[in-house]
């Protein structure tokens, strides 16, 4: 109907807070922003986030078109439908940000991360933290005797599995890139 | 053609193609030089300050009171973050300012060189889009997106930062025709949406137009097609502070402002509403007060040209994205061509229930004795002056609220006042910037005399410019608002809202070489007033007033709007339980 697609039914507040029984539920949204690839755009959305206090999950930002000078930051957020619906709009109204995408409703998307683990170990858990980075096809990219550091990528929730693993066979570090998605099918 | 010159000559340059007549300003190391370049023309006139706070207050008054953007130029460092209040002003109230920053030399940034800050970083968030510029062959391009971005889609501020390397170097200068830009707001309304909202006119048996500041932003068609609108359906009209002469004052539909301190009638009117029409407004908490109680039994439209103002506190049931103006025009015509219907029975009643509210007369006071009611003092100041070429500046706090529910505005442009951030100490400089761009009308400041305290270095500016703006000071020695809320609030322990070892308002006036006028009888006022309106200067007016008034009608923080304190009512306990917490 309207030129806004704002989700009927999103309860109004303040941050006053006023209302008690406020029983919106939280979502999980994943966001795709365009934006300029300038100095500070990075600074603006991450400001826009903490200022107006909004979550983030997990962000990524890299250029994407060198030559149309645009950078895709991918915000994993989570809020009320009416604050997903703010943030977005918030977002939409910085002078660097060129499109924003919620990949979360339109349509289905894909999502990859890719985080590494580095694992020691000796004995029979070092041979069990290969045989399941096996079953996760996750590449063992550095090892020692003492050690291995595996490369593994998929959903966020793969990944927090494969964690959860290796945590009592000797996980030492994990370093994480955060989401990346994109919309399926053509454009 | 391509043009070389300097970054410091490009600055004035690009302020001149961009129309630029006056740019309110304080020099230091950092811009040295601009000041320079600005030295050797004749085509701006730059107006020194003598804070840069009141640099981007004036700046905000000549936008405010001419509808074009207001340039501010102040050096790196503490220049720049003197400016941070100015800016925070602006960006809540909507006001385009162009604000120029000198920065420490390129290869000196990040070595905490002298006078430098983080400008960009500090004024990111108070600003709607700031640049930091490295090179000068970018600069003249910047400048005038610069003025793209500040008066565009929703206003504000926009600031730039220049390094003092990037002034002095040469570079080719970039005409504004030749800039390119993917800022563009949407202007036009979603005409499905304007359509839904004519549906929902034709039927409404309890309208109420709401305005605020967009439609004055939107330009002076913007009130006149408002008018238009409210003449054709004969729908009551109300107004936030921000919008106030949108509609005028002495129009038959007008309801006063609304809000917290907003008339009975128009306060009563949004609540027991069944169709709101949000023009321009966004119903800031001074205007919702209690949410889960505001205006239960209405639909909602919203006519915004910012789409992170619609359903950002209030679920509305039909948004209508774009600009006033273009919105207004077109459901205008949409309501034209369906045949100008309106359920006229059901307005008749509506007007017969909003009479009554209105035979409250709420704003009613008693002036006996020989103290002057700050009431009495804007009332009469109304009638000395209504007919004169006026334009009204205020501070912030009670003088404020009595200011907009006592004076008339019958245009738009004519009321400077710091709505979003309440910043005292705006009223002075803002009532500078107006003058400048008006030198011949009569500029009056509504001020309290804690307000004024804040920047009253700027009567130097006004003396040595020759502004004869009037400072109307209701001097009530107690930080007015402060202390109503004490008295409402904390057990009238009245903490730290005393205005006290206050200076002689005229001897301060004569210090700067102005004319100072005291005023405490209630039978002098008037000639008191007419001699500040013809002293061709500035006037320093100390008008001392009743010290214990309180602002009437009040909606307390955590009630709904038909829950107002009136006048003569008690005031104990009239704040309780949630609203304690809210400001």
């Amino acid at each position: 109907m309207s030129a806004l697609k704002i989700k009927k039914g999103a309860t109004s507040h303040s941050a006053y807070n006023l209302r008690p029984n406020y029983s919106d539920t939280v979502e999980r949204h994943t966001l795709a922003v365009l934006v300029e690839n300038e100095p500070g755009v990075l600074a603006r959305v991450i400001g826009l986030f903490s200022g107006r206090g909004y979550n983030i999950d997990s962000l990524t930002v890299a250029e994407v078109d060198h030559l149309g000078h645009r950078s895709r930051i991918t915000i994993v957020t989570n809020g009320t439908p009416q604050i997903i619906e703010q943030i977005k709009a918030q977002l939409g109204r910085i002078v660097d940000v060129h499109k924003v995408n919620d990949l979360t409703v339109e349509g289905s998307s894909v999502e990859r991360e890719l985080a590494l683990f580095k694992v020691s170990g000796k004995g029979e858990n070092r041979i069990e933290a290969v045989r399941l980075a096996d079953i996760f096809r996750a590449n063992v990219v550095d090892s020692t005797l003492e050690s291995f550091v595996f490369e593994i990528t998929g959903t966020p929730e793969k990944i927090d599995a494969f964690a959860e693993l290796m945590r009592p066979l000797g996980l030492q570090e994990i370093a994480r890139t955060g989401v990346a998605a994109l919309s399926r099918g053509a454009v | 053609m391509t043009k070389a010159m300097t970054g410091a000559k490009m600055v004035v340059q690009a302020l001149i193609d961009q129309g630029v007549e006056v740019v309110f300003g304080y020099p230091g190391g950092a811009v040295l030089p601009i000041y320079d370049e600005i030295f050797q023309q004749n085509s701006i006139t730059h107006v020194l300050v003598r804070h840069e706070q009141g640099a981007v207050h004036a700046a905000e008054g000549y936008a405010r009171s001419t509808g074009k953007p207001g340039v501010a130029l102040v050096t790196s460092g503490p220049g720049a973050t003197n400016a941070v209040t100015g800016l925070t002003d602006a960006l809540l109230d909507s006001i385009p300012l162009i604000v120029l920053t000198g920065q420490v030399p390129t290869f000196m940034i990040g070595s905490d060189a002298f006078q430098e800050a983080d400008t960009v970083g500090i004024t990111r968030p108070c600003t709607k889009h700031n640049w930091l510029i490295k090179e000068t062959d970018k600069l003249a391009a910047t400048l005038h997106e610069a003025f793209h971005v500040a008066t565009s889609g929703r206003p504000g501020p926009v600031l730039i930062d220049i390094p003092k390397d990037v002034q002095f170097a040469t570079g080719t200068y970039t005409e504004a025709k030749q800039v390119e830009t993917h800022y563009n707001p949407q202007v036009k309304g979603d005409i499905d949406a304007i359509t839904e909202l004519v549906k929902a006119m034709e039927t409404a048996k309890r309208p109420v137009f709401y305005t605020g500041g967009g439609v004055i932003n939107s330009g002076p068609q913007a009130s006149q097609l408002l008018r238009e609108l409210v003449a054709a359906t004969n729908f009551p009209i109300t107004s936030t502070l921000m919008g106030l002469g949108c509609y005028p004052a002495s129009g038959d539909n007008w309801l006063g402002m609304l809000g917290m301190h907003g008339l009975y009638e128009a306060n009563m009117a949004m609540h027991d509403c069944d169709l709101m029409i949000n023009i321009g407004a966004r119903f800031d908490d001074r205007i919702t007060g209690r949410l889960d109680a505001f205006s239960p039994g209405s639909k909602k439209a919203h006519i915004d040209i910012d789409a992170s103002s619609i359903n950002k506190v209030i679920h509305v049931d039909i948004p209508i994205l774009g600009d006033v103006a273009h919105v207004l025009e077109d459901l205008l015509n949409v309501w034209k061509s369906r045949g100008r219907k309106t359920n006229q029975e059901g307005l008749s009643n509506w007007w017969d229930q909003i009479n009554d509210w209105r035979a409250v007369k709420c704003l009613d006071f008693t002036q006996e004795g020989k103290i002057i009611k700050p009431q009495y003092a804007l009332q009469r100041l109304e009638e000395l002056t209504k007919k004169h070429d006026r334009y009204i500046t205020t501070e912030v706090g009670q003088h404020q609220m009595w200011a907009a529910q006592y004076l008339g505005f019958e245009d738009p442009n004519r009321w400077m006042t710091s709505g979003g951030l309440g910043t005292m100490g705006y009223g002075f400089p803002a009532s500078i910037g107006v003058q400048m761009a008006h030198p011949d009308a009569l500029v009056i400041n509504v001020a309290g005399e804690a307000s004024w305290l804040m920047n009253m270095q700027e009567l130097g500016t006004a003396m040595q410019f020759n502004l004869p703006v009037k400072q109307f000071i209701l001097n009530n020695e107690r930080l007015g608002m402060v202390r109503q809320w004490q008295q409402l609030l904390h057990g009238e322990r009245y903490s730290s809202s005393w205005s006290e070892s206050l200076p002689d308002f005229v001897k301060l006036a004569e210090a700067f070489g102005a004319k100072g006028i005291q005023c405490h009888d209630p039978d002098t006022l008037d000639d008191a007033i007419m001699e500040m309106i013809t002293h061709d200067g500035p006037v320093l007016f100390d008008c001392l007033v009743e010290k214990h008034e309180n602002c009437f009608p009040m909606i307390p923080s955590g009630k709904a709007h038909n829950e107002m304190l009136m006048g003569d009512a008690s005031t104990d306990g009239a704040i309780s339980g949630a609203g304690e917490a809210l400001v």
